[in-house]
C-alpha cells in the first residue's frame, strides 16, 4: 500500500496531461463555438484553420532564432505567436470575404455554409503542405521542463516522479489569460456585447442598429487567434504535424458540441471533459493498482479500459451520448 | 434535346480524353483510369443519393468503403482452421455479449420510467456488459494473433466466391449507417456531419489495429479475383491463339484484357446502380424525397414521416458506397487499411457530386470520371507547371526543389477550388437537376 505514489502516478499520467490538452482542446472548441454562435455553422476548416496559424508562428520562429532573438527560457515561439495570429487572421478574413460572405448575402442553408467550409479546409490543407511540406517539424526550444522526475524523487524520498514540461506550464497559463481575456471582452466591451447580441438575436441586433459586418469581421478575427494559440500550443506540447491537426477536429467538435454548440462557457468545460475522459480510458493503470493492492492481488494484464489506437473512439463516443441524451449540450447551446 | 445534346457531348469529351491517353500514353493506364472512373460513378451515385435526393450531409463515405473492403476479406479469404479453433468461438461470444449489452441497456433505457434507479441500472449494465465481453474478447484475438503471425495471424474469412463480397459489403455499411442515422438524423444537419466524421475515423481505426481481422498495417495482400489471372491466360491456347488474330504481344494483352474484364464487371454494377437511381428518382418515392429535401415542414404536414425517411434514404446511399468499396478492394488485390484517407475517400467522392450536379444520377457519374481523370491527372500537370515556372533557376536552387517536391500537394488545393468555385458560379453543376 503506498497511497502517495498512486497519487502522483495518476497526477503525473493523466492530470497533468489532461489539463494541457483539455486546455488546448478547450481553445479549440471555443473557436468553432464562437464561428457557430455568430455565423450559424460548423466550421470544419478549423483544424487546418489551427495548422495555418501555427505553421506561421513556426515560420517565424526559425526567422528569430536564426537571427538569435530569444526569450530563454520560454520558447521563441510565444514571440513570434502575435505575427502567427496576423497571418491566420488575414487569410481567415480572406476566406470571408471570397467563399463566405456570398453565401451570407444568399441566406444560403446552414450546410451549404458546412460544404464550403470544406472546400476552404482542402484549400488551408494544402496551403500549409505546399509551404511547409507534410512532416514533423520541431520548433520548440528554451527550457523543457519545470519539473523532472528525478529531481522530484530525490527532493521528496519518493518511488513515483512527478514531471511538468515547460510547454504543460505555459497551456495552462497562456490558456488562462486568453479566456479570461476573451470573457472580459464578450461582456464587458461594446463590441463584445453587440457580438452575444447578434448571437442570440440576429433580426433585434439589426433593429438596433448593430453593424453585421463588424460582428463577423471581429468573429473571425477572434477565431483565427483562439486557432493560432491553439494550434502553436498544440505543436509545442506534442510536435507539429499538418494531419494531426485534421484529426483533431473530432475530439473539437466532441468539446464543443458537449459544452452546448454556441456557448463559450460550456466549449471550455467541454474541452476538459474530453481530455480527461481520452486520457484516462486510454491509460493502462496497472501500475496504480499495484500501489493500493496487497502484493498477492496484482494484475497480470495493463489494467486499460481501451487502446490508445482507439482514443478518437472516447471522442466519439462522448458525442453520441450527447446527442442522444441531451442534443443540445451540458449548457443549453442553440440550435438552428 | 438540346439537354440530352449537351450531357451527350459532355460525355463524349470524357471519353475522348480517356482514348487520348490510351493514344498517347498506353492502353493499360487508360483502362486503369476508366476502372477507377467507374468506381468512382458508382460511389458518387451512393453519396448523390443522400444529397442529392434527400439534402443529407454525409462525410463518412470513407468509412462505408472501408466497411466494403473488409467485407472483402471476411467473404473471400480462405478460412484459417486453427486460427478459427483457437478464438474463433471466443470472437463470436464476445460480438453476442456486446451486442446483448446494447441491447440490455437500450431495453433497460425504455422499460423504466425515467428516474436515477434507471440511469444506474443502464450504467450497470453496460459497465459490467463491457468488462464481461473484453474478458472473452482479448484471450481470443491474442489466441487468433498468436497463430502463425508471420503468414497470417488472423481469422481468414469463409472462402467464398468474392462477388459475393460486394452485396455483404454493402450489408455492412448499410448496418452500421442505420446505427449513425437513428442517433444523428433529427437533430440539426450539421451532427449528422460531425457523427459521420468521427465513425468513419473508427473505421478505419479498426480496421488498422485489429490485427486479428484485417492484419492491420500488415495488410492482407493476394485477395481472389472474378477474373483469370495474367499467368494463367498467357499458358491458355484459347488466349494465344486470340493474340495471334489480333497481331498483339500475349503478355501486354494479358494484362489488358484483365483490365478490361474488371472494366465490364463493374460497368454492368453502374449501369445497375444507375438505372435503378433513375427508375426511383422519377418514381412516387423519388418526388417524396425531393419534397422533403425541398420543404420539410409541408411533407410533414402532408404526414409524411421526415425521420425514417431520411434514415431509409441514407441507408441506402451509404450501401451502394459500401459494394463500391468492395469493389475497389477487389481491384486492388489487397486490403490496406492505412490508405484510407479521408481526402481521397470522402472529400473527393463529394467534389464529384457538386461538380457533376447535386441531384442527377447522370451528373454524379459524369462528375466521377471527370474529377478522378483530373485527381489522377493533376500530378503530372502541377509537376509540368513547376517545372516551367523554375525552368530560369538552377537546378540545385532550393526554391525549385521544393517547388517541385511540393507539386504533389497541389491536388488538394485544386480540388477545394474546383468545389469552392463550382459551389459559387454554378452550384447546379455540370448536368443540373431537372
Amino acid at each position: 500500500m503506498d497511497i502517495l505514489s498512486a497519487v502522483i502516478l495518476i497526477s503525473n499520467y493523466i492530470l497533468v496531461p489532461a489539463i494541457a490538452y483539455g486546455s488546448q482542446l478547450a481553445l479549440g472548441a471555443l473557436g468553432v463555438t464562437l464561428i457557430y454562435g455568430i455565423l450559424r455553422f460548423s466550421n470544419f476548416a478549423h483544424g487546418d484553420t489551427m495548422a495555418f496559424g501555427a505553421m506561421v508562428t513556426i515560420l517565424f520562429t526559425w526567422w528569430f532564432q536564426s537571427m538569435g532573438i530569444s526569450i530563454s527560457p520560454l520558447p521563441t515561439a510565444l514571440l513570434a505567436l502575435p505575427f502567427g495570429i496576423a497571418g491566420c487572421a488575414i487569410l481567415v478574413l480572406l476566406t470571408d470575404r471570397f467563399v463566405y460572405r456570398f453565401y451570407r448575402k444568399q441566406k444560403a442553408a446552414p450546410v451549404i455554409f458546412v460544404i464550403a467550409s470544406v472546400g476552404v479546409m482542402f484549400i488551408m490543407n494544402g496551403i500549409v503542405r505546399f509551404i511547409i511540406g507534410p512532416n514533423d517539424q520541431r520548433f520548440a526550444d528554451g527550457a523543457k521542463f519545470i519539473l523532472k522526475a528525478r529531481d522530484f524523487k530525490r527532493d521528496f524520498g519518493l518511488h513515483e516522479g512527478l514531471t511538468i514540461k515547460v510547454s504543460q506550464g505555459i497551456t495552462v497559463v497562456t490558456a488562462v489569460i486568453v479566456v479570461a481575456a476573451l470573457f472580459w471582452f464578450l461582456n464587458r466591451t461594446r463590441t463584445g456585447k453587440s457580438m452575444r447580441a447578434y448571437s442570440d438575436n440576429e433580426d433585434l441586433a439589426l433593429l438596433s442598429g448593430i453593424n453585421p459586418d463588424r460582428v463577423v469581421m471581429v468573429a473571425w478575427i477572434l477565431a483565427a487567434a483562439l486557432a493560432t494559440i491553439a494550434g502553436t500550443l498544440y505543436g509545442l506540447d506534442k510536435s507539429f504535424k499538418p494531419f494531426t491537426y485534421f484529426q483533431l477536429l473530432l475530439p473539437i467538435f466532441a468539446s464543443a458540441v458537449v459544452g452546448g454548440m454556441g456557448n463559450p462557457l460550456g466549449a471550455i468545460a467541454g474541452g476538459f471533459v474530453v481530455a480527461f475522459s481520452e486520457i484516462s480510458v486510454t491509460y493502462a493503470y496497472k501500475k496504480f493498482v499495484k500501489y493500493l493492492v496487497p502484493e498477492s492481488w496484482e494484475p497480470d494484464s495493463l489494467v486499460q479500459l481501451l487502446s490508445t489506437d482507439y482514443k478518437f473512439a472516447v471522442s466519439f463516443l462522448i458525442l453520441l451520448m450527447v446527442l442522444l441524451f441531451r442534443p443540445t449540450g451540458i449548457f443549453k447551446g442553440k440550435s438552428v | 434535346m438540346t439537354y440530352t445534346m449537351r450531357n451527350a457531348a459532355m460525355f463524349a469529351v470524357i471519353g475522348l480524353l480517356l482514348l487520348w491517353v490510351g493514344q498517347t500514353q498506353s492502353w493499360n493506364v487508360a483502362l486503369q483510369i476508366i476502372n477507377l472512373c467507374l468506381i468512382s460513378s458508382i460511389m458518387a451515385l451512393g453519396v448523390n443519393i443522400q444529397w442529392g435526393y434527400a439534402g443529407l450531409f454525409n462525410v463518412g463515405v470513407m468509412g462505408s468503403a472501408a466497411l466494403g473492403g473488409l467485407a472483402v476479406v471476411l467473404v473471400s479469404t480462405n478460412p484459417e482452421p486453427e486460427a478459427l479453433k483457437a478464438g474463433g468461438l471466443g470472437v463470436i461470444l464476445s460480438l453476442v455479449l456486446g451486442i446483448a449489452t446494447i441491447g440490455g441497456a437500450i431495453f433497460a433505457y425504455k422499460r423504466f420510467p425515467k428516474s436515477r434507479l434507471r440511469g444506474m441500472v443502464v450504467f450497470a449494465i453496460v459497465v459490467i456488459g463491457f468488462f464481461v465481453t473484453r474478458a472473452v474478447f482479448g484471450p481470443a484475438t491474442d489466441a487468433i494473433e498468436k497463430i502463425n503471425p508471420a503468414r497470417a495471424g488472423n481469422i481468414g474469412g469463409l472462402g467464398l466466391p468474392v462477388l459475393l463480397a460486394w452485396p455483404v459489403g454493402g450489408l455492412f455499411a448499410g448496418v452500421v449507417s442505420w446505427g449513425i442515422g437513428k442517433i444523428a438524423l433529427g437533430l440539426r444537419s450539421d451532427y449528422l456531419a460531425i457523427a459521420t466524421l468521427g465513425i468513419s475515423e473508427i473505421i478505419v481505426a479498426v480496421l488498422k489495429h485489429e490485427d486479428w481481422m484485417t492484419r492491420g498495417v500488415k495488410n492482407i495482400s493476394g485477395l481472389k479475383r472474378p477474373v483469370p489471372y495474367e499467368i494463367d491466360l498467357q499458358a491458355a491456347p484459347w488466349f494465344l491463339d486470340l493474340c495471334e488474330r489480333l497481331g498483339t504481344d500475349p503478355v501486354t494483352f494479358s494484362s489488358i484484357f484483365v483490365k478490361l474484364s474488371y472494366g465490364i464487371l463493374f460497368a454492368v454494377v453502374l449501369l445497375l446502380f444507375l438505372w435503378l437511381s433513375e427508375k426511383a428518382l422519377n418514381s412516387p418515392w423519388g418526388r417524396m424525397m425531393r419534397a422533403i429535401r425541398d420543404n420539410e415542414e409541408a411533407a410533414a404536414a402532408m404526414g409524411k414521416d421526415i425521420k425514417s425517411r431520411h434514415l431509409q434514404v441514407f441507408i441506402i446511399g451509404s450501401v451502394v458506397v459500401g459494394i463500391a468499396g468492395a469493389m475497389l478492394t477487389t481491384l486492388d488485390g489487397q486490403l490496406t487499411p492505412s490508405a484510407y484517407q479521408p481526402l481521397r475517400f470522402t472529400f473527393l467522392i463529394w467534389v464529384m457530386v457538386i461538380v457533376g450536379g447535386s441531384g442527377n444520377n447522370w451528373g454524379s457519374v459524369l462528375g466521377g470520371f471527370v474529377i478522378w481523370f483530373f485527381w489522377i491527372e493533376a500530378e503530372p500537370m502541377g509537376l509540368w507547371l513547376m517545372d516551367t515556372i523554375t525552368v530560369g533557376m538552377a537546378e540545385d536552387n532550393a526554391l525549385r526543389i521544393h517547388l517541385i517536391e511540393s507539386a504533389a500537394h497541389m491536388r488538394l488545393m485544386t480540388m477545394g477550388l474546383i468545389l469552392l468555385l463550382v459551389l459559387r458560379f454554378s452550384p447546379k453543376g455540370l448536368i443540373p437537376e431537372k
